[in-house]
């Protein structure tokens, strides 16, 4: 189990390091610059800008000054900041995970920002996947107890819905009849909890959706199997059986679902952001994007992918806690 | 052991292992899967292979063929060691050494049609003098399927009928040598016997040679010419059909012998099991000297040290047991004499 | 309705399948009696409906597509038909218990070994956990598991399939069941363990003087092991006798026919195996005449056209058969000629 933690945990490095990589790779074939703008910059100026960015340097040299920015690099005499980690070997000062200085918002530390925007996306995001959980597993479970039933086929259809209606389509109809229409929350913006419920309804259907299907698919197997039989042989009621035999079998394919799901949700979506005008990290990865803010951009790329997959292997150990017949070496 | 021109397929000390685990912080582990089988495989006979589940025959059958690799030792067809052969020519010799599986709902593509199914080897090899349709049809009815059948999908045929269509496709490029494993155990009792009169009729009409490999002794017994009793890896007796039913030498096989029920109320009431202790032990770790100490009934010391080795102890009858030797054949008279460990000669 | 000694009493027992091909009527009217400490094994091919019969008495046939759509249960003076679902449940597993072909699936593999044992106890019997731990503890002794108290914080899938079924057989027999029904308990096991538990099964019975149903492919499990047989091929009874008499004086072709295409060790090698032709019918599609009849050697006009009649051969020996009696009489003929 250590070893294989210790595995998964190292393999995180190459696996984002790529990422990384090929982020970097797409943002230099993209056409453009951070410093484009309508007139035409005079020759000079542009050559000033590129040398003030080590922009005239070769693309190896930048390749490799942008990898010590993203992990580690020794930090020059003079050089002060408060983010990352920072640490000495020997005489040199160390820092890691520093991604540097927007390129746009002049000033402000890519750190900084990813610090200050995600707790709004973050919210949003754990609110919807609990909300998702909570409706999607109660909706697959019952679904699935009551088969072919008016209740089965009312949710299915519900969660058929919920998959196929886009959020962007979802959260503007939310805004039209519940705050322009009958005034019960506001449209939009950050505020209190009344401004959370339309984004967080819009974020969590579809996951709800997919959480209720795939519930559902999970019990009717594992409640067509074997043991969940040699249960009920033993007398126990429908109640038991279920809770006690089937749901840990049934759950299995949601919470490899979960895992994924969670990062998309805490990341943000741009979509809910921008309709409810949500100052959230997802809001800002696109413009950045836009931008051609290259440290941003990184920053973000770096932060969420390493996200992804502590949260994929946070999954795959709770599958072991789930099936005992699992074994990590 | 030279080849000999009796013998189709010629086993040396054949092996199988294979390394599960081993990483950057755990140890590897050896399953020693098949661990040093020599045997001949005459022309023309059924030659059968019973254990118990995890003993390895099904392994061994799929070393043979080169559907699981060898790690060690020879297999000799036509002159060649098939184990050491070159893919390529390893292929071309497929065309000779076919197999039939258990599972008749799993081993054929849900996706391809029964003429699909039988034609692809006949295709794979270039075959069809004549067009393939024709060949796949005159298979069909070979097998005991109607020709009508040839657009059908396997699910849309019966446990039996789809063994048939397995038998057909290893027929399809004539060869000379199949092992069958498992073929009949998945079927009903009443299609049992149709699929072994078939198997029967084909030997005879085609002059095959069969590997059978089963956990039932009462087909095994009725197909076979001889019969291998493999244990953990190895093969502990080796003797024609009739004699290791009637004297088995091995307690083991006495045991597999006696733990068959017999259909007769009468039988059943009056005979003597010997029932084994436990279960067979892991091919991780197999114990060491006789694999079968630890559920032997005769054990000694020497049994826990010395590994047996196959000897004729009686005409055409080979065994693997430090306790027998030709002069004295019987191990419970040996065991009640107080006889030990015995000279092999 | 007590009679004297008889624990279930099943009559003319109906359970129908809608699927889409029909209504399949996987038991088609079957019954018979067991006796307080009686074994009685349920032979037939796959769909004959032998496990289904089971599952019927139990009332656990999934429902749709399945129905019981007549005749009686009787377990012990109780009409089990007519009882709720909650008092059914009262039944399963304290008086009536099953165990199932395959020990690998039966089992749940996400619980440990003691948790499956200890709940039917606790359900049934009122045990606290430590009586249900302990009273675990004994049972796994009672079916042969060498160090129980280790078995017991295990998991199914650490244990072999013999040791499984015995965990099966164990949780089977935790509240003392008056009737055991033990679905091809062996089937999935090697001939070696399969003695190993066909002996436990036995000496458990004679120990605790459980009847038991023992549902079985194989004729060879039941001859040593029943006193009664039953013999089903597409959801009919075929024939029903006392074991000895079915083995020496079968009176139905079908009958003849399973016994004689098992090979015999004592018979010479290289004989051609008596083989019954044909496949079992679809029994969605069933003919009006007899089922067997397509694959009967001795079919006669009659057979396609009308359905046999169950004849009485003798006291507890009856045939479904139009020639049940020239059969019956045929094999004295053999037996004679044999001995």
């Amino acid at each position: 189990m250590l070893s294989f933690l210790l595995r998964r945990l190292l393999l995180i490095v190459p696996m984002a390091l790529l990422v990384v990589t090929l982020t970097w790779g797409l943002i230099r074939i993209a056409p453009g610059t951070f410093y484009d703008s309508e007139k035409k910059l005079p020759p000079a100026v542009e050559a000033n800008i590129k040398k003030k960015y080590g922009l005239d340097k070769p693309w190896y040299y930048q390749y490799f000054i942008m990898l010590g920015n993203v992990t580690c690099r020794t930090m020059a005499e003079d050089e002060t900041t408060l983010n990352g980690i920072q640490f000495n070997v020997g005489s040199a000062r160390v820092k890691c995970f520093d991604f540097g200085d927007s390129l746009k918002y002049e000033g402000q530390s890519v750190n900084e920002i990813i610090r200050r925007h995600l707790p709004y996306s973050a919210t949003i995001g754990i609110i919807a996947y609990i909300l998702a959980l909570i409706v999607g597993g109660s909706a697959g479970l019952f679904a699935a107890l009551r088969q072919n039933s008016i209740y089965d086929y009312g949710s299915m259809a519900l969660a058929m819905l919920g998959l196929s209606v886009p959020n962007f389509v979802l959260g503007p109809i939310l805004v039209l009849i519940f705050a322009l229409g009958l005034y019960m929350v506001p449209a939009a913006r950050w505020g209190g909890i009344l401004n959370l419920i339309l984004p967080v309804i819009t974020l969590s259907a579809i996951y709800a959706a997919y959480i209720a299907r795939l519930t559902r698919a999970g019990m009717l197997e594992v409640m067509r199997s074997d043991y969940i039989r040699t249960a009920r042989a033993k007398g126990l009621n429908e109640t038991s059986v279920l809770l006690k035999h089937a749901i840990r079998g049934g759950i299995i394919p949601v919470v490899s679902f979960t895992g994924p799901a969670l990062a998309a949700l805490l990341a943000g979506t741009v979509v809910v952001e921008r309709i409810f005008s949500i100052p959230g990290l997802g809001n800002i990865f696109i413009q950045s994007v836009l931008n051609r803010d290259e440290p941003l951009t990184l920053g973000i790329v770096a932060f969420l992918s390493v996200l992804v997959m502590l949260l994929n292997l946070i999954v795959d150990i709770s599958y072991g806690f789930l099936d005992p017949r699992i074994r990590y070496e | 052991m030279e080849t000999n021109d009796n013998n189709l397929i010629s086993l040396q000390d054949l092996q199988v292992h294979y390394r599960i685990g081993g990483g950057i912080f755990s140890e590897a582990k050896t399953v020693k899967a098949v661990d040093g089988v020599t045997l001949d495989i005459r022309k023309g006979e059924t030659l059968g292979l019973v254990g118990e589940s995890g003993c390895g025959k099904s392994t061994l059958g799929k070393a043979i063929l080169r559907l699981t690799e060898p790690t060690g030792g020879k297999a000799f067809y036509n002159g060649k060691d098939l184990a050491h052969l070159p893919k390529s020519a390893m292929r071309e010799q497929r065309k000779d050494l076919q197999m039939i599986f258990q599972d008749p709902y799993a081993s054929l593509n849900p996706r391809m049609t029964v003429g699909q199914i039988i034609g692809e080897p006949i295709r794979t090899f270039g075959l069809a003098n004549g067009g393939i349709d024709a060949r796949v049809q005159e298979l069909m009815e070979t097998v005991g399927l109607s020709r009508r059948f040839i657009k059908r999908y396997p699910h849309e045929f019966s446990g039996g009928q789809r063994q048939r269509i397995g038998i057909a496709r290893a027929l399809a490029v004539d060869p000379r040598f199949i092992v069958a494993d498992e073929p009949i155990s998945a079927l009903d009792v009443s299609i049992q016997a149709q699929i072994m009169n078939l198997l029967e009729r084909l030997q005879a009409e085609k002059d095959l040679t069969y590997l059978f490999i089963s956990h039932d002794l009462r087909a095994v017994r009725h197909l076979s010419d001889r019969v291998a009793v493999m244990y953990l890896g190895k093969i502990v007796e080796l003797a024609p059909g009739k004699d290791i039913y009637a004297e088995p030498l091995m307690p083991y096989t006495k045991a597999l012998i006696s733990a068959v029920p017999v259909p007769d109320p009468e039988i059943e009431a009056t005979r003597e099991r010997i029932i084994l202790k436990g279960d067979v032990p892991s091919p991780i770790n197999p114990p060491a000297g006789c694999r079968f100490h630890t559920r032997c009934a005769y054990a000694i010391d020497a049994c826990r040290t010395t590994v047996p080795q196959l000897a004729e102890i009686k005409p055409q009858h080979f065994a693997a047991c430090i306790r027998i030797n030709a002069d004295n054949p019987n191990i419970h008279a040996n065991h009640e004499a107080g006889l030990g460990a015995l000279q092999q000669k | 309705m007590t009679n004297n000694g008889t624990i279930l009493s099943v009559k003319d027992l109906k359970t129908y399948f809608q699927t889409e091909d029909g209504v399949v009527k996987a038991v088609d009217g079957i019954s018979f009696e067991l006796k307080k400490g009686e074994t009685l094994g349920i032979v037939g091919e796959s769909g004959s409906g032998k496990s289904v019969t089971n599952l019927s008495i139990m009332r656990l046939i999934p429902e749709p597509p399945g129905k019981i759509v007549g005749g009686d249960v009787v377990f012990d003076g109780i009409d089990v038909r007519s009882l709720s679902i909650d008092e059914v449940r009262k039944i399963r597993g304290k008086r009536i218990a099953m165990i199932f072909q395959d020990p690998m699936t039966s089992l749940n593999p996400f619980l440990k070994v003691s948790t499956q044992l200890m709940e039917v106890t606790q359900l049934h019997l009122g045990h606290d956990k430590t009586q249900a731990y302990e009273h675990g503890v004994k049972m796994l002794e009672t079916v042969g598991i060498p160090d129980p108290r280790s078995r017991m914080d295990g998991y199914p899938h650490e244990l072999s399939g013999g040791m499984r079924q015995r965990v099966m057989i164990a949780m089977a027999l935790s509240c003392d069941p008056e009737l055991l029904i033990a679905d091809e308990p062996t089937t999935a096991l090697d001939v070696t363990i399969q003695a190993q538990i066909l002996e436990l099964i036995k000496d458990l019975k004679a120990r605790m003087g459980t009847s038991v149903i023992l549902i079985t492919h194989d004729l060879g499990v039941v001859a040593g092991m029943t006193e009664k047989i039953i013999v089903m091929y597409a959801g009919k009874v075929f024939e029903q006798a006392p074991t000895k008499e079915l083995f020496s004086t079968p009176a139905n072709p079908y009958t003849r026919g399973l016994l004689k295409s098992v090979p015999d060790p004592a018979h010479e090698q290289g004989k051609e195996l008596y083989q019954i032709p044909g496949l079992p019918p679809d029994v969605a599609h069933l003919p009006p005449g007899c089922p067997f009849a397509e694959r009967c050697d001795r079919v006669e006009d009659i057979c396609r056209k009308e359905y046999p009649p169950f004849v009485q051969i003798n006291e507890g020996h009856h045939s479904l058969c139009h020639f049940a009696k020239e059969v019956y009489e045929e094999s004295r003929r053999e037996k004679a000629a044999a001995a």
